[in-house]
This record gives structure tokens, sequence and C-alpha cells, in this order.
């Protein structure tokens, strides 16, 4: 009767266990040996059966007689393998002693390459185990904006601004720059034609003291081009000659002092957001120096 | 009925309706939506008016008008958080004096921080990992090569390094970042977008010096946000050199940090430039252990747990 299942699943009717593929017909039944949809290899089609199959980690001998082949509970016989391969492989060929080469071999087979299989999974265990996450589709999509929204709110740009102002002021700095605060505030409120014909008395007299500083101070290239900067606000003509012997005096140094970093005028051609917030609370921070 | 034509808009004073009328109870949609469409242009006219009345109202009042109403942010309306820090806490100051990171600000230790990432890194990662390499000042960058982390801390202990950076990689692109403190410094997972090498950012200025850079910490008000601050304070070496005029900003908005590395030029007093230079990128912390990297048997100190902390769009953490 083996013969008759075999010619109904095998070639014409409908096998459930049976998954074909362009060039190979695959079983899936738990039982089966190979695993390829073969006469000798399908347990339907064969009364006489073994195959290996392991559970966590152990490995039995599955047997199916014809003797038992009317009382499906009890058809197939399981018996645990020897831990130690080569007693295991005693142990399939006394169970199999008088059965089939082919199932025999089979068997054999695949208990070798099952215990193989389990050596890989124990050495890989104990290496690092890496951990997949999934990423939610929603929450990706939602922290994305949120971080938009943040970034418009930080206003980054005004608030380093503020900071670097704000340690300027409270003198982190030093004697780096030398605003002459006083001087200016004077200047600025008075706003009479002497005081400026006077701070411009001052400033030329330092310039003169630049001349000489230059060769001593040559790393306090900032102190210089500062000075600079602020004559801009009232001359111009003559500092681009200062700025040109600056700029070949330093050449050495990669920064671009002389120009004005691209940042200040060039921002405005971004698309700016109007964006009118008020904040009550200032931001803690935190001061390196002193 | 008493509709008013459909051909164009008639006047509204011609128009009937029962009072208890609604424009949802048309049936037929493109009536509706026309009704609709009216009904919001009127809206918006008398918005319109009230506004200008409220302004002439304002501007004939001239000094005793009150004060403007100053709109609702985010950030106005933010949670109180019970773990904010008040300047002169005691408390406060009295742990920071004996945390982990003390021997850095009573300046017994030099950072030197050692910079690496995942398996296999891709372009990208590398180029950004060199990148960091020259912001931050004393830092190297290795090959991870397969090797196991908790491998590596013993060995760079032993080699004196204080911090560790791990650069997580997925599809080629950083998108986590594990900041370890090395003698058994806490130890915080941040999640990484938007990274930006120094190619991508436009109008940037040449490549950053050697000088030693400033540092500025923005808003992190909380006693977490106080602990990671100090976490990013600790990377970098504790005098900066002002001559370099470069700053690394770390600042923090509603829970979102963003990195900054940028160059500054005093032009006046009151104005100051910067330019930016260096890769920029955003973190997100995502949990802060108290050991090193331990991801099974460390103790958390805080997690960001999604169900908990998410749910309220005005609580921020740091």
């Amino acid at each position: 009767s083996s013969q008759v299942v075999w010619s109904m699943l095998g070639n014409r009717q409908f096998c459930s266990y049976k998954m074909t593929t362009k060039t190979q017909n695959f079983c899936r039944n738990e039982y089966n040996l190979t695993g390829l949809c073969n006469r000798s290899s399908c347990p339907l089609a064969n009364s006489q059966y073994a195959t290996i199959r392991e559970e966590k980690g152990r490995c039995y001998l599955y047997m199916k007689t014809i003797e038992r082949a009317a009382f499906p509970r009890r058809l197939w016989e399981r018996v645990l393998l020897n831990k130690n391969y080569e007693k295991a492989l005693e142990q399939i060929d006394e169970n199999l002693i008088y059965w089939p080469r082919f199932i025999r071999h089979k068997c054999k087979q695949r208990f070798t390459k099952i215990t193989q299989y389990l050596i890989r999974i124990r050495k890989l265990t104990l290496k690092r185990q890496r951990k997949l996450v999934p990423l939610r589709r929603k929450i990706e999509r939602r922290e994305k904006r949120r971080e938009e929204k943040a970034l418009i709110a930080a206003q980054l740009d005004n608030a380093i601004e503020k900071e670097l102002l704000e340690r300027l002021k409270q003198d982190t700095y030093g004697d780096i720059y030398n605003f002459p605060i006083h001087a200016f505030d004077k200047a600025l409120q008075q706003q009479d034609a002497e005081s400026e014909s006077e701070s411009d008395a001052e400033r030329e007299e330092e310039d003169d003291e630049d001349v000489d500083k230059r060769e001593f101070v040559e790393a306090e290239d900032s102190d210089l081009s500062d000075f600079e900067d602020m004559d801009k606000l009232e001359t111009s003509s003559e500092e681009e000659q200062e700025e040109e012997e600056e700029v070949e005096k330093t050449a050495s140094h990669s920064k671009s002092k002389g120009k004005t970093p691209l940042k200040g005028p060039a921002r405005r051609k971004r698309p700016y957001i109007e964006i009118e917030y008020e904040e009550e609370t200032e931001p803690t921070t935190k001061t390196k120096a002193a | 009925a008493a509709h008013g034509g459909s051909a164009g808009p008639p006047a509204p004073e011609r128009v009937l309706f029962p009072p208890t009328f609604s424009v949802s109870e048309i049936k037929n949609k493109q009536r509706r939506h026309f009704m609709f469409l009216r009904w919001k242009q009127q809206q918006r006219k008398e918005k319109l008016a009230a506004k200008k009345k409220r302004r002439k109202e304002r501007e004939a009042l001239g000094d005793k008008a009150p004060p403007k109403a100053v709109p609702k942010t985010i950030e106005n309306q933010r949670v109180y958080d019970e773990t904010t820090v008040d300047p002169n806490d005691e408390e406060v100051a009295f742990d920071e004096a004996t945390d982990e990171f003390a021997p850095y600000f009573n300046r017994q230790t030099v950072p030197k921080i050692l910079i690496t990432t995942s398996d296999r890194p891709r372009g990208r990662t590398v180029r950004f990992c060199e990148q960091l390499a020259t912001v931050i000042p004393n830092s190297h960058v290795y090959y991870r090569r397969g090797l196991a982390l908790k491998r590596i801390i013993p060995q760079c202990i032993a080699r004196d390094f204080t911090d560790l950076i791990v650069i997580n990689e997925d599809r080629k692109i950083p998108n986590g970042l594990v900041l370890s403190h090395l003698p058994d410094g806490p130890t915080a997972h941040f999640r990484m977008s938007s990274v930006r090498l120094r190619k991508e950012i436009k109008r940037k200025g040449k490549e950053p010096t050697e000088h030693v850079p400033e540092v500025i910490l923005n808003n992190f008000t909380t006693r977490l946000g106080h602990s990671v601050g100090r976490m990013f304070a600790s990377l970098f070496p504790h005098d900066p050199q002002f001559i370099g005029r470069q700053v690394a900003t770390f600042h923090n908005q509603r829970d979102y940090i963003f990195f900054r590395f940028h160059r500054y030029i005093f032009k006046s007093e009151k104005k100051v430039g910067i330019q930016e230079l260096g890769p920029r990128f955003t973190l997100k912390l995502r949990s802060l252990q108290k050991g090193t990297f331990d991801s099974k048997y460390g103790e958390y100190e805080w997690i960001h747990k999604r169900r908990e902390m998410d749910t309220s769009r005005r609580k921020f953490h740091l």
C-alpha cells in the first residue's frame, strides 16, 4: 500500500507537504529524512522509516514500522541518542541494524549535520549578540518633526552670539580683546567732533604702537585684527592698506582674519522665518574659564 | 429657497437662514463647500475688523494701554520639573563636587578620548569619526574590528583614556552615540540624527585648528541635564585657548541636544560674527547608566520610556 500512497501523493494528487520549485521538489514534513520529495524519502509513502530530530539540544532517533501502522499514536518510536558522537553513531547502527542501507546512511548524515550546527550555536552564544531593535515609523516621523521644531525654536546662532557677548562682558577673555569700553560710550553719548578727533588721535597712537608690537607679540593676531575692525567704523581707506600688510604677515596662519565671517551679511539671504518668541527664562549656562 | 445665487458670491444680507442652521447640514457637497468658504471669508473679515479696532484703541490710549500679551510658547508652557536645578542649591553643589567628574573639574585629569564605531563602519561614519576627532582635542580614532566592548574598556583604562565614544551605525549612516566616562563613570546612550559632515555645511570656514575650543552648554536645567552637561564638558580640556577663537556648543532645546562648532570673531563689543566649521549633529538622550557600558547588568539611572514620558507635549526631561 505504500506504493499506492506514493502513486497518489508523489505524482498525481495533491500532497500538502510538497513544495515545488523550478528545479526541485521539497517535502515539509517534519519527519522527513532528507527534506526532498522522493519515493525513498517520503515518510508517508514508506512503511518502514527512520529520522533524526533534535529537541532543545538533544537528538532523538525516530523509527516507524509496518506493525504499528494501524496505531497512529504509537507510530513513531523515539530513542534518545548519546551525547557522545561516536557512541550515538553506534546507537543508530544498533537500532537500525537490519534496515535498508539508504535510511541508515542518511540518518547518520543528518545526525552529523545536526551536531555540527548545535556546536556552532553554542559557540555563537558566547560571543557578542547583536540585538535588532525595530524602528517604529510613526515614532520616527514624530521625532523628526519635533526635532525640526526644536531647531527653529532654539535659534542657535542668536544663542551662541549672546553667550559669547556675555562672556566678553564678564571678562572671561581677559586682556585679549581691548575694547576701550568707556571711551566708546563717551563717544556715543556726547557725539562731539572734538571727542571724535581725540579718539582718532588715540587710535593713531595705538596704530603706531602696533607697528612695534608686531615684532614681539606675533601670536596675538586677534588683538590687531580687532583693532582694525573697530577702526573700520570710523575711518576706512587707511585700514585696507594695513589689512593687506597684516594678511601678508600672517600668511602662515590658516585663519582668515581680516575678512568678516560670511555668516553675518549672508545670513539674510536664507528664507528667514519670522517667529516671535519672548523668552522669559534665561538659559542657564556654564562658564568654563576662570 | 432662500439661499442666494450659486454663481458668484451674493451679498450676505439677502440670505436668510433659520437660526439653528449650520453649514454641515447641507447634503450637496459642492454647495456645502461653497457655503463653508463663504463662512470662512466672513470669519476672516470679522477677525481683521476686530484687530483693527483693537489697534485703534491701543493707539488712542497711548501710554495707558495695557501691556501686550505674551504669546504662549512651548518653553513657556513647559511642565515644571521638580528636579530643576537652582543655581544656589547647596546639595547639588555638594553632589557635583563629589561625583565622577570631580577630578576633571578640579583639574586633576586631562581628558583623553577614544572614538570608535560599531562593526564594519561604512564611509560616512568613518569620515564623521575623523572629523569628530579633529573637533575634540586629544582624541584618537580606532577601528572596532569586532572586538567586544567589555574587553576594550579595561584596556582603555589601563592606557589612561578618560572617555570612550562609540558611534553606532545603521545602513551607512551614524545613528547612535554611546558616551562613556571611563574610570567607572556614567554611560550615556544617545540617538543621533541629522549628521552633517563638513563638506555638507554651507558657507563653512576652513578646517578647525589644533587650538582647544571653548565650550558652551545651553539650557541644561534639571539634575539629569546637569549630569549630561558635565559629561559633555569633561570631553574638552579645561583651559580653552582663546587665541583659537573656536567654540563648541551643546544646546539643549526640548530634549534635543544640538551640537555645533563655530569660529567667532568680535567685530565690536556689541557684535560678534560666527562662522560654522566642523560637523554638526543632534542628540537625543536614550539612557543614562551609572557604571561603564553594560547593557544587561548595568544600573540605569534614567531610561527613556516612551509610554510614560512621551504622553505630554510640554514635558521635557533635560
